[in-house]
């Protein structure tokens, strides 16, 4: 069997700024991959490459094993790819029952099926009590696990979720946290970009570091965050060789 | 709710009985805005893509039918269709250039716009359709020919246009195809990324939109035996055609019928009492107005609020 995604050498340039450098990286099935590095490192523009928002320029994507560089968004989402937005994206006129229910009629071109697996799935992110408000009154967090759930009804294998921890607090971060290993534990492959290291290290089977829009380090979490390059690309130079406290 | 609108059928069936023939005029054109506005309703109320042109639309499914009929003999009841796919033709190249290159908010506006002008300036300079002068179509009051001497058949005609306009739209509204729309309107890249094939729906529905306001064209065309470039294919008609929805509620089943209830009296009282004395024109001063007062005070349109109105006291 193919690993579930495959990027071998893939670039984009922006006019004069290179926002990735021949990147690979794979991903094998139920496996929790963080994504993680400074501002600007490139993180997003993968993201946007992965799910067909942005063409590379050179490089090869495959997700199950199918060449998926040059199809567009909704096809990529229906072979099981979906990403979320770092600036959360909800329906704000529709309830949260109408948002998560066009993720769920990807699969389910009949509304009441489509209605019922809705719910489900608002139950597991812990919605439940408010399926019928507007998405433009939720709180940050609401949205956020309003944004996953519109992802998770699509039935993805691979959910690619960009900062979905961003302007949280510890106990939500806590609470999100808890929700994307249960999701995990159903089946679901996850790509996180994410900047919370201790929810990063906590949910992550293995990370890999992007700097300058070029892998600098891959591996076990433990082993990523003492690394020397990880440590360069986050701090800076000097803070390599100082004792530690 | 259901009660309500089989009483309001039913007024509406039995009103010509009672109405003179001026006001039977005045429904008539009630229904038939109304049934425009309901097409227009698809891809501008639901799918949010502003199509201000949708005059092009009627002057092409009016001049179709109007030549097949007077050139080729072709019964307008079979042209209506044939001026509705011409329309659909149309609204697929206008589609195609606004929804594959992204043009989004005013620049798809301005589109629109421009091809329903260059299909006013082409009639105009083409002698084969009458040119300036415009294409007449010669009463017979045939019925086969769409032409009816009572004004009544009129009215049935126009009233069966809005209400089947607005079963389709009531039906498209819950379907998938519906909530697609929808949320297309709210925001299209997070519809793109949970698998909905955004510039197909949004094709689908200029298409479906284009088609039926094409068909109205052949309505158009023989209710006033007279086709005049400037009228049919103006921004005034378009106006005419969007300004209802969003007054009514667009984007809603019933937004469009309300819209025209209220819009089109108001149009002609002010021709009546402004017709005369150099004051023709001040219903588009009242237009304006109007749609000034709509966007500040209720962006949604009419129908949102009075649903809010009629649901209160059985909600608390």
């Amino acid at each position: 069997m193919p690993p579930l995604l495959e990027v071998t050498g893939i670039s984009r340039r922006f006019g004069g700024l290179q926002a990735v450098r021949d990147l690979s990286l794979s991903m094998a099935r139920d496996e929790v991959l963080g994504l993680i590095g400074p501002n600007g490192a490139g993180k997003t523009t993968v993201f946007n490459m992965l799910s067909g928002f942005l063409a590379p320029d050179t490089g090869e994507i495959r997700f199950d094993g199918r060449p998926i560089v040059g199809l567009k968004p909704h096809a990529i989402c229906r072979l099981g790819l979906c990403r979320t937005f770092q600036i959360v994206r909800p329906f704000p006129h529709l309830s949260v029952l109408d948002n998560v229910r066009v993720g769920a009629l990807a699969r389910r071109p009949h509304m009441a099926d489509a209605r019922s697996r809705a719910r489900e799935v608002i139950e597991q992110v812990g919605l439940g009590d408010k399926v019928e408000q507007p998405a433009g009154g939720l709180t940050l967090a609401d949205r956020k696990r309003l944004e996953l759930a519109r992802a998770l009804a699509t039935e993805a294998t691979l959910l690619l979720l960009d900062e979905v921890m961003a302007g949280l607090n510890p106990t939500e971060i806590e609470a999100i946290v808890a929700l994307i290993k249960r999701i995990n534990a159903f089946g679901v492959s996850i790509l996180l970009i994410e900047h919370n290291m201790r929810a990063v290290m906590s949910l992550s089977h293995r990370i890999v570091v992007l700097n300058f829009g070029e892998k600098i380090v891959e591996g076990k979490p433990a082993a990523v965050a003492n690394h020397p390059r990880v440590i360069e690309a986050y701090l800076g130079e000097e803070y390599v060789h100082a004792p530690s406290r | 709710m259901k009660w309500l609108a089989a009483a309001a059928l039913g007024i509406l069936l039995l009103l010509p009985a009672v109405l003179n023939s001026y006001a039977v005029t005045v429904f008539i054109f009630i229904f038939f805005y109304a049934f425009l506005g309901q097409a227009w309703n698809i891809v501008g109320g639901y799918a949010g893509q502003l199509s201000a042109g949708h005059a092009a639309f009627v002057g092409i499914g009016a001049y179709a039918s109007a030549l097949l009929s007077v050139q080729a003999g072709l019964t307008p009841w079979i042209g209506m269709l044939v001026g509705g796919l011409l329309s659909a033709a149309l609204g697929t190249v206008v589609g195609y250039l606004g929804f594959r290159f992204g043009l989004r908010g005013f620049y798809f506006v301005l589109l629109t716009v421009a091809f329903a002008e260059v299909c006013r300036i082409v009639a105009l300079n083409t002698d084969a359709v009458g040119g300036a002068l415009g294409y007449y179509i010669t009463f017979t009051g045939n019925p086969r020919q769409f032409q009816f001497q009572d004004n009544r058949a009129y009215y049935y005609v126009a009233l069966g246009l809005m209400l089947a306009a607005t079963g389709i739209v009531a039906w498209i509204e819950r379907r998938r195809f519906g909530a697609y729309l929808i949320a297309i309107r709210e925001d299209e890249s997070a519809c793109e990324a949970l698998g909905v094939n955004v510039f197909r729906y949004k094709m689908l529905a200029m298409v479906i939109s284009s088609f039926l306001t094409g068909v109205g064209g052949t309505f158009y065309a023989f209710y006033l035996f007279s086709l005049q470039p400037n009228a049919v294919f103006g921004i005034p008609l378009s106006v005419e055609i969007v300004i209802r929805p969003i007054v009514g509620g667009a984007g809603t089943v019933l937004g469009p019928i309300l819209g025209s209830f209220i819009l089109s009296p108001l149009a002609e009282a002010s021709r009546i009492y402004f017709g005369q004395g150099g004051w023709s024109g001040a219903h588009l001063i009242a237009y304006g107005l109007l749609l000034i007062a709509v966007v500040l005070f209720l962006p949604q349109g009419a129908y949102p609020v009075l649903r809010r109105l009629w649901s209160r006291p059985t909600t608390r």
